[in-house]
């Protein structure tokens, strides 16, 4: 038994020999040659090697991209080493990545004209100790998304921080198996979002001053919905209170100032633990998708989400934007805590939804509650008879397993 | 003269097609092609006798579409070449299956003066496709000022180029020749690295090899070996041309729809997540954009909440952003810099018709 265990040793020892004989570090540092460089540095980069980005500002006038798997990008830290794009000139993003097992750690991106960091197809993507920010605040000109890792799989969020997306500062987009943590997201319109998603494990984050906290939504005519098994626990989620400054066409310009966590349509959805408070539209709004669609595949409404043991401070007093008076007209000001609009489909109404589609809330004695009670529809309430007792969705349901990511494992 | 006729006109006047005689899969030898590395000077596969694009090695073959990528109005020659003996497999939609050993190339230039398109030609780059045994290669030659050889550049380049439009304006623009990367972005299916161009729909129309017969290319390959499999010529589908005022609106516009924006807007592209599928062959209204929400637009969805509103090209976010050159808004996002007014017209008027 001992020798197998040293056998078992040496070899993992003689594997990671052989894997960092193999690995290079290649430095580029900022200069006027720094954009062409750094560009053939990602491609030329072999699986294993590192690419390091010096203390300074990398001047880029085009997007970056990496496409070979197992390659890191490391800087000295995300406040020294920083990929500006300040006068960009093409691409849809600063960097993006298309391949798998990549590392992106210790760098800031700047004012990039579209997304700032993107994965598209990535299996196994780190983004950890990085910065994405648009330096003038709060701006409908401002790209959407800061870190955005769209059909990805085993994606790890820790640690970064973004400032000022006119859409969602991190935005998980259509992936699967995502852990989001340790993360800061203020001044955007979502300070984080996870849409279309399976799997998600959003915790130990602060959003504040964004437009709305925490966004868990599912849209129809996607390659991938029918998001679900999201747990959001731990979060601070305060003073969300900046204007939304989205673009009128994206689907989180309808997202009004002071939303703390919104659940729209998804399946069992875990909200827990977390400290809501300044949110002066609702703390927690689990609503259906609210607009016309033509996608028979799609669920609507949200189906079992738990909401339990937050804790929640002043709210609710200043409702904002349609949504905010549309609920404020059923519920009163200030809007309760938590709100669900109650949507049903309609055959549901009619007899009942089974256990596991419910919605269940225990929370605090004293924590303010509204069922709206609407039939379909937001615009078109059925009647306006909302029910605030507690004891109506008494109960639980199973927590999903922790999201466990490989690249956790190993580090 | 047609567009088309004038670049025929540009490619005899350059010799472009002196050499057809002994073309085709039955000639020419590039080992460059298949080798690890791709050769630093556009010279080492030897696809072109003498400087510059002049006069095609034998066993190098040029080739039209009917409908071509909108490129910042580059005059694009193209040529392909199937090793000796082997030919491209046909297929019904996407584009050929040509055998290890295969190259598609592809030269950008520019005319000093659109009204005078055949002359003062600079050359800007040559992008070639390398058909090895673990996939395609793509890579990407810059020439330099005299034309006469073309250098290697994977981190791609942005150049200041300038020329007078067939209007006499002076247009002055920041040209981008693309990384190896961006390449990709572009030709990717399923996250492989594949040719766009020669399908059978955008291949089937004549081309004039410079001998005043002008044929075409579909029975051309097809005699020449370069083509195999290729059905009954009746039965065989072909693209709409997208200038063809004679043609159906709906077909125009589909078909330059699926040339200029569908080889990532396809369920198999890399803009696979946001839903809008573009392809000749689409036929879900949604995911042609009609009435379909934006999922990830940003601040390219402007103030309008549809990708396309039916009757109402101003509130349609598809032709705001092919009339956009702003990076972050503008489609597509990557290979031009200016906006074809011609296209974002035949786009508003397709976009009237719907109802």
């Amino acid at each position: 038994m001992e020798k197998n265990i040293v056998a078992a040793v040496l070899l993992a020892a003689a594997l990671t020999v052989a894997e960092a004989a193999a690995a290079r570090d290649i430095a580029v540092r900022p200069g006027p040659n720094a954009a062409e460089e750094l560009a053939e540095a990602l491609i030329t980069a072999e699986p294993g090697d590192t690419v390091w980005l010096g203390i300074g500002r990398y001047e880029l006038a085009d997007g970056l991209t990496l496409d070979v798997d197992g390659v890191s990008i490391r800087g000295i830290g995300p406040d020294v080493s920083i990929l500006s794009f300040t006068n960009q000139q093409g691409s849809g993003e600063g960097l993006l990545i298309t391949s798998g097992r990549v590392v992106l750690d210790g760098f800031a991106v700047e004012n990039p004209k579209g997304d700032g960091i993107k994965s598209k197809g990535s299996s196994e993507i780190t983004f950890s100790n990085l910065r994405v920010e648009w330096t003038n605040g709060p701006d409908e000109k401002n790209g959407a998304y800061g870190i955005y890792p769209v059909s990805s799989k085993n994606v790890l969020i820790d640690g970064v921080t973004v400032r000022g997306a006119s859409d969602a500062g991190i935005y998980v987009g259509q992936s699967e198996r995502i852990v989001v943590r340790n993360s800061l997201a203020e001044f955007n319109v979502a300070g984080i979002e996870i849409e279309n998603s399976f799997n998600a494990d959003v915790h130990g984050n602060t959003t504040r001053h964004n437009t709305g906290g925490i966004l868990v939504f599912d849209l129809p005519n996607l390659p991938q919905q029918g998001g679900r098994d999201i747990r959001v626990f731990d979060n601070d989620v305060l003073d969300n209170d900046t204007a939304n400054f989205a673009p009128k066409g994206n689907t989180v310009a309808m997202v009004p100032k002071g939303m703390g966590i919104m659940v729209m349509a998804n399946r069992n959805v875990h909200v827990f633990g977390n400290r809501l408070s300044g949110n002066a539209t609702t703390h927690v709004l689990i609503a259906a998708y609210p607009q016309d669609y033509d996608d028979d595949n799609y669920m609507f409404v949200p189906r079992g989400v738990y909401v339990h043991d937050n804790e929640y401070g002043e709210g609710g007093g200043e409702p904002d934007g349609e949504v905010g008076q549309t609920i404020a007209k059923h519920s009163g000001t200030p809007v309760p805590d938590i709100v669900w609009d109650g949507v049903t489909r309609i055959p549901e109404w009619l007899t009942w939804v089974a256990p596991e589609d419910r919605i269940y809330v225990s929370e605090k004695p004293g924590t303010r509650f509204v069922n709206l009670k609407m039939l379909s529809q937001l615009i078109l309430p059925w009647r306006t008879a909302p029910d605030t007792d507690l004891s109506n969705y008494a109960g639980s349901l199973p927590e999903p397993a922790p999201v466990e990511l490989p690249q956790d494992s190993r580090s | 003269m047609t567009r088309h006729a004038r670049l025929a006109a540009v490619a005899a006047g350059l010799g472009w097609l002196a050499a057809v005689a002994g073309a085709g899969a039955e000639g020419g030898h590039f080992p460059a092609i298949l080798a690890d590395q791709p050769p630093r000077l556009l010279s080492g596969f030897g696809f072109f006798d003498g400087p510059g694009i002049g006069k095609p090695a034998p066993g190098v073959v040029g080739y039209d579409l009917v409908t071509p990528l909108f490129s910042d109005f580059a005059l694009k020659y193209r040529a392909v070449h199937v090793p000796e003996g082997q030919s491209a497999r046909y297929h019904g939609t996407e584009a050929f299956d040509f055998p290890v050993g295969s190259a598609l190339i592809k030269t950008f230039a520019f005319p000093a003066d659109f009204r005078a398109p055949d002359r003062d030609i600079r050359l800007i780059e040559t992008r070639v496709l390398l058909r090895q045994a673990d996939g395609w290669q793509a890579y990407a030659y810059l020439w330099n000022e005299d034309g006469t050889e073309a250098e290697l550049k994977l981190a791609g380049k942005r150049l200041a180029l300038s020329f007078i439009d067939g209007n006499g304006a002076a247009v002055a623009f920041s040209y981008a020749v693309p990384s190896r990367n961006q390449c990709k972005s572009c030709h990717s299916l399923n996250g492989e690295v594949a040719p766009i161009g020669p399908t059978v729909r955008n291949l089937n129309r004549d081309f004039d090899h410079g001998d005043g017969r002008p044929r075409n290319q579909l029975t051309d390959w097809a005699e020449r070996g370069l083509l195999a499999g290729l059905p009954a010529f009746d039965t065989v589908p072909k693209a709409a041309d997208w200038r063809d005022e004679t043609l159906a609106i709906d077909e125009r516009a589909r078909t330059w729809l699926d040339v200029n924006c569908a080889h990532c807007h396809r369920r198999e592209g890399s803009a696979s997540n946001s839903g809008l599928f573009l392809t000749a062959d689409e036929r879900s209204r949604t995911a042609l954009g009609i009435g379909k929400r934006p999922v990830a637009a940003g601040r390219g969805a402007g103030d309008n909440e549809f990708d396309i509103v039916p009757g109402r090209p101003d509130q349609s976010i598809l032709l705001a952003r092919v009339e956009s050159v702003e990076p972050g808004v503008m489609m597509p996002e990557l290979g031009r810099s200016l906006a074809d007014p011609a296209a974002v017209e035949l786009l508003r008027q397709w976009i009237l018709t719907l109802r």
